[in-house]
């Protein structure tokens, strides 16, 4: 599988796409999208860099414990480079 | 080119369409005219450029990703290829769905997949037209990422545990379209025949094709 | 949610929330054009669609509760325009004033055909 990363847990103010459920979250990169323009800067009309697109996989049980509906389910979502984190792979 | 009144039959879903020319005028409504006025009187849009756009809008419907799912249920070599870039595929098929990027997600005996956005209400619009209202509640938004299978429930849909859920969270460029299963006792049916069974539902992962003759 | 956390009123994934009424409707021809200003303004590059997202999430939870999809979207498509300088501010509230004074009804008040 793909490579273990954690989204941020940060919350600062303004629009962000990286949803607060998936904050400090641990998933896998399911797949590389592609660079993107940074939506942080979009929004405000600034220039924008381009960021690293990943769809990244988090399970039920990663997100939600013991309230998971069923723990093997999964959620993906696309998330920018810069709210991502590398972990160690699992061993 | 009068355009007040562009559809005076059913909507493609069955519905009139609602009157809105004599009702009471709104504050949105005053804002939406003097918007437009003013950008058609500064050059940044003609008459014509706002017409065309809304037949283009009007013209993308269910029925063009219902036909996108025929020919993947009918030609391996398509469904190879949908998977592997979606918009692609569309375009392909020669629909016009723009800057859309659009990745497809198969449903298999393992699998199931349903397409939410919790942030928004992004859709695949470009080539399944407007999201249906429900798609872009709190309740829907809010509940698909936790309790997926109950939503499903509501919807009809009950999902044996062995089944995998995944649920795909718009969250940024990418837009998704559910791929269902070709459902048991079509394999006489031809494309359009097919298409016929493709539901908008069934294409957000909110449910399952029609059975034939069902 | 605790409103000194940091979250936002539109990040509500995964909170609690009623059954999913599958209502839906058509869209009046006020919200086609709606959309259709959406889509032209954005692909000429008057904004981008994260200028108005921010927009629509910087309204709030009342506006989502109170006004409808596009209601919101006019709102934010015009606040995008205002601060691109496509047009002023005096010049829409004049403008929205000559709209008013038209009819009591859009079509009354509606003069373009586009």
């Amino acid at each position: 599988m793909g490579e273990r990363v954690r989204v941020k847990a940060m919350m600062p103010p303004g629009h962000v796409r990286a949803p607060a459920y998936l904050r400090g979250k641990t998933g896998e990169i399911e797949r590389s999208l592609g660079a993107f323009k940074n939506p942080e800067q979009l929004a405000y009309a600034l220039p924008a860099s381009h960021k690293n697109l990943y769809r990244v996989r988090f399970t039920m049980a990663e997100l939600w414990g013991a309230a998971a509906e069923t723990p093997q389910d999964v959620v993906e979502a696309e998330i920018y480079e810069h709210w991502l984190e590398r972990l160690p792979n699992a061993p | 080119m009068p355009h007040d009144h562009p559809h005076d039959h059913l909507s493609p879903s069955g519905h009139p369409f609602r009157t809105d020319n004599d009702t009471p005028l709104s504050y949105f409504q005053t804002m939406e005219i003097a918007v437009r006025e003013l950008l058609i009187e500064k050059g940044v849009l003609t008459p014509a450029e706002i017409a065309t756009q809304i037949e283009v809008m009007d013209g993308r419907s269910p029925a063009n990703g219902a036909a996108v799912v025929a020919r993947a249920w009918s030609d391996p070599a398509f469904k190879a290829r949908l998977l592997e870039d979606a918009g692609a595929a569309s375009r392909e098929m020669g629909f016009d769905i723009g800057p859309l990027n659009l990745i497809a997600v198969e449903n298999t005996a393992e699998t199931h997949n349903l397409v939410v956005c919790t942030l928004c209400s992004c859709y695949p619009r470009n080539l399944l037209g407007l999201p249906p209202d429900w798609y872009k509640t709190r309740a829907y938004r809010s509940r698909a990422v936790k309790e997926p299978r109950s939503v499903l429930r509501e919807f009809g849909l009950d999902l044996p545990e062995s089944t995998q859920l995944r649920v795909h969270d718009s969250t940024a460029d990418m837009r998704y379209i559910v791929l269902p299963a070709r459902p048991e006792g079509t394999s006489d049916m031809d494309e359009s025949e097919l298409a016929k069974l493709v539901t908008r539902d069934a294409m957000i992962g909110a449910g399952l094709p029609r059975a034939p003759g069902g | 949610m605790d409103e000194m956390d940091g979250r936002r009123w539109h990040d509500m994934g995964g909170l609690p929330a009623g059954e999913v009424r599958k209502d839906d409707h058509d869209f009046a021809l006020w919200e086609k054009r709606v959309d259709a200003l959406m889509v032209l303004c954005g692909a000429k590059g008057h904004f981008t669609v994260d200028g108005l997202r921010r927009a629509l999430e910087d309204m709030g939870p009342e506006a989502f509760e109170k006004y409808t999809y596009y209601e919101r979207w006019i709102a934010a498509i015009n606040q995008n325009l205002i601060e691109a300088g496509v047009y002023s501010i005096e010049e829409l509230g004049t403008r929205m004033d000559a709209v008013q004074a038209r009819g009591p009804s859009y079509g009354e008040a509606n003069l373009q055909d586009g």
